[in-house]
């Protein structure tokens, strides 16, 4: 018998700084990829010259990373096509140095069916330019009271399971969904917001939502949810995770959480970490956020819980909108922000501000989402996927919401001054993002 | 007339339950109960044991097969048999489930078999009364008749149920089948399995005296006998378990996912079943695998060995003072 021949597909990537955050490696040296895997990497690596006939990327002295992992992104399909579809988000995901996106549930239809799950995947493969992996609905339409078929979801290929932008509120819905996830030891991700105390608030309580005359959502709303849903953690076992955390409350009763061995998980979005609830300012609807933009206080607690390791991730929480949906009155205008492209540079400045190694940024956007979703991407490892990024650390910048790649422009960074971000992305085989071509 | 039987093993007044009974005393149930299914098997099924005694089915929530099979235990043992269903009638004029019993023993029957819907309502009812009482199931606690026709079944078929293992798998949480088996088993000495995802495991159930599985082809392994349960319709649509689909898939019980188990292995149900829900239709007509339809036999002679064994006990004479018990 005699095999096919195997066309060997190798690129070596040189003249890089190998930066690991799975193992903590942080070294000079080199890469090869073969077929789309990582083949072998290290100081040594092609130090006596590549080899003849492979194709060579010059990293230019730049960090060569296991390409981004985004946990939160909402793509505008399948439903608001007009807002993203998944080519213009893959590609603004690839300029963002992303090369693995995990969308949420919450389209139009939802994603409580194998059949969307099937669907996703189909599009995905046409016309995605990186990986794109879904969440499927906890509960059926996302409206919070009957289970989706979490264990076929699963089997199909969902990587967790959350009704998106809606808490699952009810709190006997939630155990009974903890428990079923835990007897097929799947994921199950909260937005953690009681909807009670959010009903008609637009904006964080306070003094500025006050002088605006705009309705508070109090930033009790989050510690509540998130202190219920720790109880219910502890007498199902499931594994939970609590998306887009923003205030210091909640992320100290995960802190304990934590501490007490449950198995909890969190992350945040850049602007938790950048923008307080001033940047509401006039009436900014591109600063209208869920949960909302908190106090100062909040935004500084964000960046001690990523400091300490109790917030695990960082994730763009991608909401594209339209002009039509953010030109409103400030109550009347669609929360998100399109992230995609910010996610690095937003990141970078934790390492740039002194408050986090470049490893530790780096691990909350690959390695720490890799193995909370139990991935095999997010690490330079030898049989991994060979989905990497070559990141400038350095290179100042202003963010230009015009040039985004995605369909929406919806960002408060106008103008943003930020330093480094992705020079080139490849997602196995493919170059997806290049900046300097 | 039942000869050759042991002697009268068994000092209780009711049967409201396994719990509380001995090895001994369900041994003497089951070898009493083979001599019925003998009588059951015969032309001539009636015998004139109970001649003259009165036997109420009182039945607070709807059965068709579990009365039957009192009604007919009653009959062939020659018992004037009555059938009232109390969920439509006496309640709904408001009388409470005690008056209710009170009216019915001050009519004098010997036996009431009582099924409830709340657990602990036939315990309760039973202080109330001067006759025997048997409990045909009260909520999800106790259904004791149910595990002793288990039991006969699979000591008919394997000789004894020491050291079997035995898989018990579906809706535990709501089910008095399964806390009825689970303690039957465990007294007998066989090992117990429960199979079921979270939603329908009640808490600790570990506790119970079972190993606990969510992969029922893991929990199937090595298991001489699978007991399936009844999912309830209205737990099967999100409530406890997403859909009839996700549920057959992963708990529906099939021939691949039986081969888990010992090659021999045999299926039971205590009905009525949901076929394409907790169990294939192919596989529930096995006549090779399923002995559900020998379980419906079994439970008319174990019925009858209960009825004979709760009357040797009672006074000849009805009056409330003491005279010697007789037969």
């Amino acid at each position: 018998m005699s095999a096919a021949p195997a066309t060997e597909q190798p690129t070596a990537y040189v003249n890089a700084r190998l930066m690991d955050p799975a193992t903590g490696r942080d070294t000079p040296g080199a890469l090869l990829s073969l077929n789309g895997k990582i083949a072998d990497l290290g100081a040594d690596l092609f130090s006596g010259g590549v080899p003849d006939g492979i194709p060579t990327i010059d990293c230019n002295g730049h960090i060569l990373a296991p390409g981004l992992i985004d946990m939160r992104v909402h793509l505008g399909e399948p439903g608001e096509e007009h807002k993203d579809t998944i080519a213009s988000a893959t590609a603004a995901a690839a300029a963002g140095g992303i090369t693995t996106l995990i969308c949420l549930p919450n389209t139009n239809p939802p994603i409580d069916d194998v059949s969307l799950i099937e669907f996703m995947a189909r599009r995905a493969r046409e016309k995605g330019l990186v990986k794109i992996y879904p969440y499927a609905a906890i509960t059926r339409d996302c409206a919070g009271t009957e289970l989706a078929e979490m264990g076929i979801l699963a089997e199909a290929g969902a990587m967790g399971f959350t009704d998106g932008q809606r808490a699952l509120a009810n709190s006997l819905v939630m155990r009974r969904a903890l428990s079923y996830a835990s007897t097929f030891d799947l994921l199950i991700m909260q937005h953690p917001e009681d909807p009670e105390l959010v009903k008609e608030g637009v904006m964080n309580e306070g003094e500025v939502a006050t002088r605006l005359g705009l309705s508070g959502i109090p930033s009790a709303a989050e510690p509540i949810m998130v202190a219920r849903d720790m109880r219910l953690v502890e007498i199902t076992g499931a594994r939970y995770h609590a998306g887009h955390i923003s205030t210091a409350d909640a992320i100290d009763i995960v802190r304990r959480a934590k501490a007490r061995g449950l198995p909890v998980t969190c992350d945040t979005a850049p602007h938790y970490f950048t923008l307080n609830e001033t940047a509401v300012g006039n009436y900014r609807t591109f600063a209208k956020t869920s949960p909302p933009l908190r106090s100062e206080e909040d935004r500084l607690a964000v960046i001690e819980g990523l400091k300490d390791g109790t917030i695990d991730a960082i994730a763009s929480d991608h909401t594209p909108q339209d002009q039509d949906s953010k030109r409103l009155p400030f109550a009347q205008a669609e929360c998100g922000i399109a992230g995609l492209e910010t996610l690095l540079p937003l990141s970078l400045a934790l390492y740039h501000s002194g408050e986090m190694t470049l490893l530790d940024v780096l691990g909350k956007l690959t390695a720490n989402p890799a193995d909370l979703l139990r991935l095999d991407e997010g690490r330079l490892a030898v049989g991994a996927p060979a989905d990497l990024v070559v990141i400038d650390p350095d290179r100042p910048w202003r963010i230009d919401p015009d040039s985004f790649l995605s369909k929406s422009k919806n960002s408060p960074f106008d103008g943003h001054p930020v330093q480094g971000g992705a020079e080139k992305t490849v997602v196995g085989l493919r170059m997806v993002f290049d900046r300097t071509s | 007339m039942t000869t050759g039987l042991p002697e009268l093993n068994f000092p209780h007044r009711h049967i409201l339950g396994i719990e509380g009974m001995t090895r001994e005393e369900i041994n003497f149930l089951l070898d009493l109960s083979d001599s019925y299914v003998a009588q059951n098997r015969r032309v001539d099924k009636k015998s004139a044991l109970l001649r003259g005694r009165t036997l109420i089915n009182v039945f607070f929530e709807n059965s068709t097969r579990t009365r039957t099979s009192f009604e007919l235990a009653g009959k062939r043992l020659g018992a004037d048999v009555i059938n009232m269903s109390v969920s439509t009638s006496a309640i709904k004029k408001g009388e409470t489930m005690i008056d209710t019993a009170m009216t019915l023993n001050a009519m004098g029957p010997d036996v009431l078999v009582v099924r409830h819907p709340h657990s602990g309502a036939v315990q309760l009812l039973a202080e109330k009364v001067t006759c025997s009482v048997i409990n045909a199931g009260d909520g999800s606690h106790e259904h004791p008749t149910q595990a002793l026709l288990d039991a006969l079944t699979i000591r008919r078929r394997r000789g004894a149920l020491d050291g079997l293992l035995v898989a018990i798998c579906g809706d535990i949480l709501h089910s008095r089948v399964a806390r009825s088996n689970i303690q039957l088993l465990n007294i007998m000495g066989a090992r117990v399995r429960l199979i079921a995802p979270r939603t329908l495991l009640p808490a600790e159930a570990g506790r119970l005296g079972a190993e606990i599985h969510h992969d029922i082809r893991k929990g199937l392994e090595g298991c001489d006998i699978i007991m399936m349960l009844r999912l309830q319709t209205e737990r099967m649509h999100g409530s406890f378990v997403p859909s009839i689909r996700e549920y057959f898939h992963f708990y529906g019980l099939d021939h691949e996912k039986l081969s888990c188990a010992k090659p021999d292995a045999l299926v039971m149900h205590p009905g009525p079943m949901n076929r394409g829900v907790e169990i294939d239709s192919e596989l529930a007509d096995d006549i090779d695998r399923s002995v559900i339809s020998e379980q419906v036999e079994m439970g008319v002679a174990v019925r009858m060995a209960c009825l004979d064994t709760l009357t040797r006990d009672l006074p000849a004479n009805r009056s409330l003072d003491e005279g010697e018990p007789t037969r």
